[in-house]
């Protein structure tokens, strides 16, 4: 099977990563019942609920890239030649995009469970990041390392730390109601 | 009257804008020779688009420590002046755009200008800001969960339209192969209608956000009396 180009694999992991972000994780917080909510109101403050949410996601997120590399590789060939590099970056990547819409799931579920809501608002969010982490990952196909990739790399750590401090500063006045 | 000065400055210092802006001589450069007046329209209203959603942003942060409504109607009504003012920034780029681009770039150069993309995505972030808070009914739950969404959208915003633009090549006079202005070397002759332009067209924004708010206050009087 013919392979695509490195421009074009590289564009199209990461809009596949987009939208498997989308499914899975914003399920964290739609998918919940109104009860198990209630339970988890009586055992845990809105931090400790946000953080754990948080970081359950990044794993789930960093499985499914791991998942979609070893089947990109499978049926569109792997044009990958620092490995390495790329297994931080998607997991860098995937981090960054689970946090953003962890967070945009709560808010989502606040508004009668509106999975059309959790589109609207995370797609302009995303976009920015979205274009960063290309601009990153294109390194990993060539021998010549761009400059300023360090402070890309940086930049896109500073941002998940951001959104990191956002959400757990703004979590708890979801969290009542 | 007391009140008032800062109408009477803001018209003043518009109507300054608008003749020193046309009238006044400016330095020639190439490529962009007289569009470069559009400097105190076109910039101006990206300075006070950022000032709108800033203040939106302030009054989003009080409304969340306060839980007042009243805080909550200024917040939105920044935000709406806001995105105007946005509209208005892309009109008055794409008039300049014709003048200069599209004689010395081609079309896919201009589609993926960066700048254009990054406020692409300010402004869908906004209206994404009023889509959730329409799609909410309870009056108090769509002040609080619209405050954090305002308050995490701003922090994101950050990147769209001030770091990542500057990363990449990009058409704008200041940056990339375009031979103009940047803050630090543009001329004085452009500095005296600049900054005051600033001035006059932020406080304009003021001026219609207030007499918004003055409505919607009048409208939900009975909510924010109850």
């Amino acid at each position: 099977m013919g392979q695509p180009e490195t421009t074009v694999w590289n564009g199209l992991f990461w809009m596949i990563q987009l939208f498997v972000c989308v499914n899975a994780v914003a399920k964290s917080f739609l998918s919940e019942t109104r009860g198990r909510m209630l339970y988890f109101y009586s055992v845990a403050g809105g931090r400790h609920f946000i953080i754990a949410k948080l970081l359950f996601n990044v794993l789930l997120m960093a499985i499914m890239t791991l998942t979609s590399w070893l089947l990109f590789a499978a049926f569109l060939g792997n044009p990958v030649i620092r490995g390495l590099q790329f297994l931080g970056i998607s997991i860098l990547g995937g981090t960054s995009l689970s946090l953003v819409f962890t967070f945009l799931s709560a808010i989502a579920a606040r508004a009668q469970q509106n999975a059309a809501l959790m589109a609207i608002m995370g797609f302009p969010l995303i976009i920015p990041q979205l274009m960063l982490l290309m601009k990153i990952s294109n390194i990993v196909f060539s021998d010549v390392i761009q400059g300023g990739l360090l402070e890309m790399v940086l930049l896109l750590a500073g941002l998940d730390i951001l959104v990191i401090a956002l959400a757990v500063i703004l979590f708890p006045f979801l969290w009542k109601d | 009257m007391r009140k008032s000065w800062w109408k009477i400055l803001c018209v003043c210092l518009l109507f300054y804008t608008v003749a020193g802006g046309l009238l006044f001589d400016m330095p020639a450069r190439e490529i962009l020779h007289e569009t470069i007046r559009n400097m105190f329209f076109h910039v101006c209203m990206w300075f006070a688009m950022m000032i709108l959603f800033t203040a939106s942003v302030v009054y989003s942060v009080k409304y969340l420590r306060s839980q007042n409504l009243k805080h909550d109607i200024y917040a939105v009504n920044f935000a709406k002046t806001g995105i105007l003012f946005a509209l208005l920034g892309y009109a008055t780029g794409a008039v300049w755009a014709k003048y200069t681009w599209t004689e010395y770039a081609d079309d896919t150069q201009i589609f993926t200008e960066p700048k254009l993309t990054g406020a692409a995505v300010a402004l869908l972030i906004y209206f994404a800001y009023l889509v959730l808070r329409g799609s909410l009914t309870d009056i108090d739950k769509k002040a609080r969960i619209g405050a954090v969404y305002a308050i995490f959208a701003y922090a994101m915003l950050f990147p769209s339209i001030w770091i990542l633009p500057r990363l990449m090549e990009s058409l704008h006079p200041g940056k990339g192969g375009n031979p103009a202005l940047n803050f630090r070397d543009s001329d004085d002759r452009i500095k005296m209608v600049f900054y005051p332009a600033i001035i006059g067209w932020t406080l304009l924004g003021v001026w219609i956000t207030s007499l918004k708010i003055r409505f919607d206050l009048i409208k939900e009087k009975s909510l924010l009396n109850g």
